[in-house]
């Protein structure tokens, strides 16, 4: 099968995303997080008074990944014949063709062999490729992550999986002082080729350590690549391109975003790891957001397209580096920026944009850039607060409607 | 005592007396290729744990002990100069020197091949030079010239020699013990029969992540050997203030452990010897290595705050690794006073060279500053203070 390279243009806004089902909405277990449809849609009205009360009747719906704004999905998927899956799916598939094609390609983590993997993105791995290539390791996140990156140095390619994100911080020396800069002390004489990957973000009442964006934390580590998933496709691709580079890889994934189901192709492709997704085209703004945002950004952008506005949404793909290319041609064009993240307010990646962009376009920029963040506070557990720290499209609305006056 | 026992053994072995001078010297043997071999016991015994210890029968060769000396004398005297070019302000930052431990590299690597892997600490200079690496590109990695086996990039505490299965030099203590875990586990997943020496210190022997990767070691019978170089002294503190229980070969607990004399270059040898068949049989196994070091921790330590000078000239006298291996050529015929002694001249020089020639080279151009730090795939762009002045991408 030949493989395609795809850019970043159109790939993303598939019309068959399924959401979640609210009546289902069970304690979160998680190995079943519930994938179902939702007729219910949820129009906010502008501004931010009765916001509140609209949240709290309509809470859980606010918490649900809607279906995206009808664009023009000119995807293979709808041209070929195409296979619908989820997102943990994908990644599962992406996982096992890499793994096919080269036998260096091998796994470790936290229940990712028997178990299948916490979130069954190695799913029935193990069972095909044997022990010695999905690994089970005990609960050691700084010496199973060394681990993978002393056997890369060997030209293995280990994929890191860490259950959650957050549990990273325990191996953030491996993955600072030898993952991100061990090519450049040895001279260039090691490459590391590993992925580290995990699924983080905002969940559904997941307690403050379980919530975590660990962007933030990794976006300064000289070496790295970074890259957010946020759609099947995008997940697939981004999975095996991660896999392919010779450069450490982070793959951010994020933990409501398993159960989206898309329509991805059939032939083989990989997605460019430095590109930006165009999402939706637009002319009066650019909304600049990635993972779990970008539907937050979607929905909100089917308001404001019946308000009249035309916005451009990129899903940003590419945390480290930024895809200024992409950006700067859609700042040209709209001349003002939103960005739309998850990460908290202080130091986050939107923080970093917001500094790209203002050295490099300001001439370009009519309107200061507006950052929409998580508020700097640990994530509390009780739903209507959760719902508080992270952007909700209302938000989202009220700051187009400013930007744009 | 260990003087004197080393003497005591040696009469055994004493020939008949005769000088160098009175044999004429077309009948002299060549030393130096002479591969025929002697047997020579160690002086202290091995402790074990949780496994037989080997023999105390060396299987040795002329030609070997000679290597060691040579090779020892080269690693002292490299020490030395980094000492003195430290002083005079060409190497600067951290600077931790081996000098005293070298019997530890020389015994190891003649126990093992180059596809063997070892990773160190950030004490690497003479690992480094074990490994093959040069003296030049030794000293000028010291003194951030390009020529440096890093490019100059790494410093003292970064020496790597893909080639030759070295893998550094880390700068966080204890670090590398994942990195070696996962060398061997690349080893054993590659299913090449070769092992991995994974060094560290009485310091680092009470961090977390020893713990875990011998867990996993063990759990997946990596051919794993890991080696506490028990010089006594975590930087300024002494083992009986850091560790409850300072007998290091045995904290695997369910991990088989060698305690040795880390001074011998002998015992040093047959116990990686050993402990190589071990871990490609029974998966890993913990070394410990009882050393000394006599500069302090680093440079800018000077040594002399938590341990007496008497002490430290005490090892000296009765431990030093470069003076049991002299008496040995000496004891054994092998050498005379005077062909060690010219030996060490010859070493003297080399390193004297390879400083001279390290001092000429240049540094690394500006541009080094943005090379290597992706592998060619990623275009990333970087600016200075002054984008007009410095606009690189990052390759």
């Amino acid at each position: 099968m030949a493989a395609r390279i795809h850019g970043g243009a159109g790939a993303g806004a598939a019309t068959a995303l399924s959401t979640f089902n609210p009546k289902k909405l069970v304690a979160p277990s998680r190995t079943n997080l519930p994938a179902a449809r939702s007729s219910k849609r949820c129009i906010v009205a502008g501004g931010g008074s009765d916001a509140s009360k609209s949240l709290s009747v309509r809470h859980s719906q606010k918490l649900i990944a809607s279906a995206a704004v009808a664009t023009k999905a000119e995807t293979s998927a709808t041209t070929g014949t195409g296979h619908e899956l989820l997102l943990f799916e994908a990644l599962q598939e992406g996982l096992e063709e890499e793994m096919d094609r080269d036998p260096h390609v091998c796994v470790m983590g936290e229940d990712v062999g028997h178990y299948g993997g916490s979130y069954k993105v190695t799913k029935g791995l193990a069972d095909k490729f044997g022990d010695l290539r999905v690994l089970d390791t005990p609960i050691c996140e700084n010496a199973f992550t060394g681990m993978g990156i002393g056997a890369a140095m060997t030209g293995l390619r280990p994929v890191i999986e860490g259950m959650n994100m957050g549990f990273l911080l325990l191996a953030f020396n491996q993955i600072s002082n030898n993952c991100g800069m061990l090519h450049y002390t040895s001279g260039g004489q090691f490459t590391i080729p590993v992925v580290i990957r995990g699924p983080g973000g905002v969940g559904r009442q997941l307690g403050a350590e379980h919530s975590q964006r660990l962007e933030s934390y990794f976006q300064s580590i000289p070496g790295i690549q970074m890259v957010a998933c946020s759609t099947p496709y995008n997940a697939k691709g981004l999975m095996k391109a991660a896999i392919r580079s010779e450069n450490p890889v982070i793959l951010f994934e994020h933990v409501l975003l398993y159960n989206l189901k898309e329509k991805i192709p059939d032939e083989e492709y990989i997605c460019n790891l430095e590109e930006a997704e165009m999402v939706r085209p637009g002319e009066h703004i650019t909304i600049l957001t990635y993972s779990r945002m970008r539907y937050h950004v979607m929905q909100a952008a089917k308001t404001l397209v019946n308000k009249g506005y035309d916005p451009e949404v990129i899903d940003i793909r590419s945390l480290k580096p930024f895809d200024l290319y992409t950006i700067g041609n859609s700042v040209k064009k709209t001349h003002r920026v939103l960005i739309v993240e998850e990460c908290m307010r202080t130091g986050g990646i939107g923080a970093s944009l917001t500094a790209a962009i203002n050295e490099n376009f300001h001439d370009y920029l009519d309107a200061p850039v507006m950052c929409l963040s998580s508020q700097d506070v640990p994530t509390p557990y009780a739903g209507t607060l959760e719902e508080w720290t992270v952007v909700q499209p209302a938000q989202i609305v009220t700051a187009v409607e400013q930007l744009c006056q | 005592m260990a003087l004197s026992r080393l003497s005591l053994r040696s009469n055994r072995f004493l020939r008949p007396s005769t000088t160098a001078a009175a044999l004429p010297s077309s009948i002299r043997r060549h030393v130096s290729t002479d591969t025929t071999p002697i047997t020579i016991e160690t002086a202290v015994p091995f402790e074990s744990h949780l496994c037989d210890a080997p023999s105390r029968s060396v299987e040795t060769s002329s030609a070997e002990i000679l290597s060691f000396f040579r090779d020892m004398a080269r690693m002292r005297r490299m020490e030395i100069a980094a000492d003195s070019l430290y002083k005079s302000k060409l190497i600067r930052g951290f600077c931790h020197l081996y000098d005293g431990q070298e019997a530890l590299a020389v015994g190891m690597e003649a126990a093992i091949t180059r596809k063997d892997a070892i990773i160190t600490s950030y004490r690497d200079h003479c690992t480094f030079l074990g490994r093959g690496g040069e003296l030049v590109d030794a000293f000028s990695e010291l003194m951030g010239r390009k020529r440096g086996c890093s490019n100059g990039k790494g410093g003292s505490m970064h020496f790597y020699k893909k080639d030759a299965c070295f893998y550094g030099g880390h700068g966080i203590v204890g670090a590398q013990i994942p990195l070696g875990c996962g060398l061997a586990f690349a080893q054993k997943y590659s299913k090449e029969e070769f092992v991995t020496f994974t060094l560290y210190g009485d310091g680092a022997a009470n961090q977390g992540q020893l713990f875990e990767a011998l867990n996993i070691a063990a759990l997946w019978d990596l051919p794993a050997i890991l080696v506490c170089e028990n010089n006594h002294y975590g930087m300024g503190t002494a083992t009986w203030r850091s560790a409850k229980s300072p007998a290091y070969f045995k904290r695997g607990d369910y991990v088989p452990g060698l305690k040795v004399d880390g001074m011998d270059a002998l015992a040093v040898k047959q116990a990686c010897k050993f402990a190589k068949e071990h871990a490609l049989k029974n998966g890993p196994i913990v070394l410990e290595m009882d050393t000394y070091r006599y500069h302090g921790h680093s440079m800018s330590d000077p040594g002399s705050t938590y341990r007496t000078r008497d002490e430290v000239s005490g090892v000296r006298q009765v431990r030093d690794p470069i003076e049991r291996v002299r008496k040995l050529l000496l004891s054994h015929d092998i050498a005379t006073e005077k062909e060690l002694k010219d030996m060490e001249k010859e070493v003297r020089k080399e390193v004297d060279d390879a400083v001279a020639q390290a001092k000429e080279s240049p540094v690394p151009e500006p541009s080094e500053l943005f090379t290597n730090m992706y592998v060619k795939d990623c275009g990333v762009e970087s600016f200075g203070a002054d984008r007009k002045e410095l606009k690189v991408t990052l390759t």
